[in-house]
């Protein structure tokens, strides 16, 4: 494959994720943010963005474990999950955030379980997508190639 | 005749306060993007130790105090919510001329309210984008004076 090529795989691999509702707008935000002075930029915010997301699931997996269900811890952990992934534009990981909320608020033990399964599997998703992705970049870079702008492009 | 590029002394210096890693690494970026210094702090009780306003500090020395032109405060934080520090820093003589910008992912009304009537410049959603971060360090560029008007250019009704 040549460096068009790949630009090209990339391009439509990008329209992807935000047509399936993957990533939104902000996560725009954040590839108009990168340039020369932190050419990382994106990659760094979405490893934190993980490593945060990993921390909290792991929280909520706990809390909804007790005999007796913490529900505004929960939801504590919801809301910074909620933040954290609107931050980035993982915008699925969001919507399923929003739902947990609305089951904490009901105290809704059963539902907030299903919303935590929920939440675990749309973090997966977005993780593998991401992944996939910063892959094709860093193999257009090594070929010598720089990656679209989605802007110029008109997206 | 020499030219002078803008030193690190002539940016806006904002100190910006979030519990969570990701926004603090996003804001710092909207914000050097658009020629400001920052500082950031985890939470409101280091915001107020970096300002040398915290309980029981003696002396302003090495501290933010006459350097920073904005602070910008998450609202809901663990311990120190963004309002309480917004009121702690209205009632301390040294900071209380600061502009302080209150931003949060939720847009409750009375929140809002209560922010701007104790004196915050600004009531702003997250997440921030450019747009937002840039009209802010223009206005920090007219206001180096303490003004008795306030601003209302942030978006809180979408």
């Amino acid at each position: 494959m040549d460096v068009g090529q790949m630009r090209r795989q990339w391009v439509e691999y990008t329209k992807s994720l935000f047509m399936e509702g993957f990533l939104d707008s902000q996560f725009e935000q954040l590839q108009q943010l990168q340039d020369e002075s932190n050419p990382d930029f994106v990659v760094e915010v979405v490893s934190l963005f993980f490593e945060d997301s990993e921390r909290l699931l792991n929280d909520l997996t706990r809390a909804l474990d007790q005999p007796s269900v913490d529900f505004k811890l929960v939801d504590s952990y919801v809301h910074q999950l909620k933040g954290s992934s609107s931050s980035i534009g993982a915008s699925r990981v969001k919507n399923a955030c929003i739902a947990f909320r609305n089951f904490c608020e009901e105290q809704n033990v059963e539902g907030c379980r299903r919303c935590l399964q929920q939440v675990k599997q749309e973090n997966l998703l977005v993780k593998n997508k991401l992944e996939t992705l910063f892959r094709m970049e860093q193999q257009i870079v090594a070929a010598g190639g720089s990656i679209p702008n989605m802007e110029q492009i008109g997206f | 005749m020499r030219m002078e590029a803008v030193g690190d002394h002539e940016k806006p210096h904002v100190l910006a306060v979030d519990d969570s890693f990701v926004d603090r690494k996003i804001i710092e970026k909207l914000l050097t993007n658009s020629a400001c210094k920052v500082s950031t702090a985890e939470n409101a009780q280091k915001a107020l130790e970096m300002l040398g306003v915290a309980d029981g500090q003696q002396s302003f020395k090495d501290t933010l105090v006459s350097k920073v032109n904005l602070i910008i405060t998450d609202y809901c934080m663990p311990g120190m919510t963004g309002y309480e520090l917004l009121k702690k820093i209205k009632e301390s003589p040294a900071v209380k001329e600061i502009p302080v910008v209150v931003v949060s992912s939720e847009n409750i009304p009375t929140r809002i309210e209560k922010c701007l009537e104790e004196g915050a410049q600004e009531f702003m959603l997250k997440p921030l984008q450019q747009s937002d971060v840039r009209k802010l360090s223009c206005n920090l560029a007219k206001f180096t004076n303490p003004c008795e008007g306030r601003l209302c250019v942030g978006r809180w009704r979408r």
